[in-house]
């Protein structure tokens, strides 16, 4: 039986796409989970509604939309074209900004139960020893909302890892540029090279398996802490 | 030399309002008394800067942390707090935990170090250990040396006792007194057990429904006629200094030597010329307008005048009597005794005490 030769790019691009994903959204998400778990604005419930939305769109809703915010004549793509020359939909850059749209809920969402769990009472602690906000935000919150930020890098790598639809629509398929593993997989069945297909596709089943088998397990060793 | 901490606030919730108006001495223990609900908590918040008062003015010494425009956040006040909960932090070690707000206060007003803190308040073995091993106590402690290394200028300290049992408790008193003794830091302590108030005060203020119904030395606050409410029926009666003056091996008794007049209480293991804080009961306390013909089996009578007729209680039948002995004392009758005695104002009589509850030892 010959091995199947296997285009590794796809898997790299992939690996980029979810880690520089990741990344920003951790950035971004944090201070909307933040304002989400202490807010008692009553614009909490369209934000909450607007950050799960991705969940329930289909994804070729959601990549239409952006193909269009995107695309040289686009709110977001046309401004970035004039600025920088260079056009946003099916590039990299696209796929980053979309999947980042895509997979909020995922980041989002266990962030702001993790810093609901934790509370008011350890922000006012650390600030009445001394601390600023922020300050306190790194060496008390955080450490004390762990668990919700390896969920939500998990889940979060996990979900970019595998979505199709969306990077299908903004991205397009070019190789070594916006061809990520479930493109690829896609592609290899419609030629009918179910060899390779099979291959890319356990792949990502034990990865993702192997993923949550260690989230699992790091969730139970890291019990929540009270005081 | 002592500073003058002034505080004034006015908050107003749906359920509850704040109006209070403090000068108080920025020196030893000042107990905030009064019963749940009585706007304790929410006035330390409001020194510790938690909560912000729309209408508010604080200052220590010669700092102002609020006024019109003006308010210093949280952490740049130089305030440390002490909840019921200890609320360490789990994730860091003991000696994290104190040096938390050590590192975050500025060098030169570093007055207090690890090493003092941990042996004052017995903390050396603890310093490896994570808070979920420690008992109740330890942690109190651990919490208090926590806010105290961030040399703080004045100390809050909210119901800290509260969720310990007995024993801890007495485990921790000692540490508190000695807190004020040796560092000299201010402390605003809120409760509300009369045996924390006996053994810690110095100054007292005493809230009800969020205003301050009194405040001053405890044993002026404490034998107001008007404080039936602010302190609960069990718990109303006077609190009075007194001297050890002897020893009575015979009968098992200490004398206590009061204004002048003698105290007779079970013996106590104090040496003489020491001072005691003891608490009468209004309850406890009857009257006499003659002085004792013959016998009777109560111990303890002082010379005393009617001075003040409180309001008659809820129930219709009692009323606090102030009587001044040389210090005010309260007594509880009956209507109908009232009555009966036609007690007139400065007029002299006799306060047969039968039980003197509370006996603590004072710092002298």
């Amino acid at each position: 039986m010959d091995i199947p030769s296997i285009d590794s790019g796809p898997i790299w691009l992939s690996l980029q796409l979810a880690g520089v994903t990741v990344g920003l959204l951790l950035v971004f998400a944090t201070p909307v989970a933040w304002w989400l778990a202490h807010t008692r604005s009553r614009f909490r419930v369209v934000v909450e509604a607007v950050v799960a939305l991705p969940l329930v769109l289909p994804p070729t809703v959601l990549g239409f939309y952006l193909l269009i915010l995107l695309g040289p004549n686009g709110w977001v793509g046309g401004p970035v074209q004039a600025l920088t020359g260079s056009v946003l939909s099916f590039s990299f850059t696209g796929l980053v900004f979309a999947s980042m749209l895509y997979s909020l809920p995922f980041v989002v969402q266990p962030l702001h139960s993790a810093f609901e769990s934790v509370g008011k009472i350890p922000m006012e602690t650390a600030q009445s020893l001394g601390a600023s906000r922020l300050d306190a935000f790194f060496t008390v919150i955080s450490p004390l909302a762990r668990r919700g930020y390896l969920t939500a890098i998990v889940l979060g790598f996990a979900h970019t890892l595998g979505e199709f639809g969306v990077v299908l629509m903004v991205g397009g398929n070019i190789p070594g540029k916006t061809k990520v593993i479930s493109i690829e997989i896609y592609d290899r069945v419609e030629v009918m090279e179910y060899a390779q297909a099979h291959i890319l596709s356990a792949g990502l089943l034990l990865f993702s398996f192997f993923v949550l088998v260690m989230v699992y397990t790091v969730n139970r060793r890291l019990p929540v802490q009270v005081t | 030399m002592t500073h003058l901490l002034e505080a004034k606030f006015k908050i107003t919730y749906p359920e509850f309002s704040l109006d209070v108006d403090l000068n108080l001495p920025a020196k030893g223990v000042t107990v905030v008394f009064g019963p749940s609900g009585s706007g304790k908590s929410t006035l330390l918040r409001c020194l510790s800067g938690l909560e912000r008062a729309p209408s508010g003015f604080l200052k220590l010494a010669d700092q102002v942390w609020q006024d019109e425009g003006i308010f210093i956040p949280i952490h740049q006040r130089k305030i440390g707090s002490v909840f019921q909960e200890s609320r360490l932090f789990p994730h860091l070690n003991i000696q994290g935990n104190l040096l938390y707000g050590y590192q975050r206060t500025p060098l030169v007003e570093r007055n207090l170090h690890l090493d003092e803190v941990v042996q004052v308040l017995g903390l050396g073995s603890l310093l490896k250990r994570y808070p979920e091993k420690l008992s109740g106590g330890e942690r109190q402690r651990v919490a208090i040396g926590r806010a105290l290394l961030t040399s703080p200028n004045l100390l809050l300290m909210d119901e800290p006792l509260a969720s310990l049992d007995m024993q801890r408790k007495a485990e921790i008193v000692p540490f508190i007194k000695k807190i004020e003794y040796e560092f000299e830091t201010p402390i605003i302590y809120v409760t509300h057990s009369m045996n924390e108030v006996l053994q810690l005060v110095d100054t007292m203020v005493i809230l009800n429904s969020g205003k301050v119904v009194n405040w001053g030395p405890v044993e002026e606050v404490f034998s107001d006629v008007q404080l039936r409410d602010a302190v609960g029926d069990g718990q109303l009666g006077a609190v009075l200094e007194t001297t050890v003056s002897e020893h009575d091996d015979e009968f098992g008794l200490t004398r206590l030597d009061f204004m002048g007049q003698t105290l007779s209480v079970p013996k106590q293991n104090i040496p003489m010329g020491k001072k005691l804080r003891v608490h009468i009961h209004s309850k406890d306390v009857s009257l006499a307008t003659a002085a004792p013909v013959g016998t009777t089996s109560v111990l303890n009578i002082l010379k005393a005048k009617v001075g003040k007729i409180g309001a008659v209680d809820p129930n219709g039948y009692s009323v606090d009597i102030e009587l001044d002995a040389g210090r005010p004392i309260l007594a509880t009758i009956t209507r109908k005794s009232l009555s009966n005695l036609n007690l007139q104002i400065g007029q002299p009589i006799f306060a047969h005490i039968k039980a003197i509850k509370m006996v603590h030892e004072m710092d002298t």
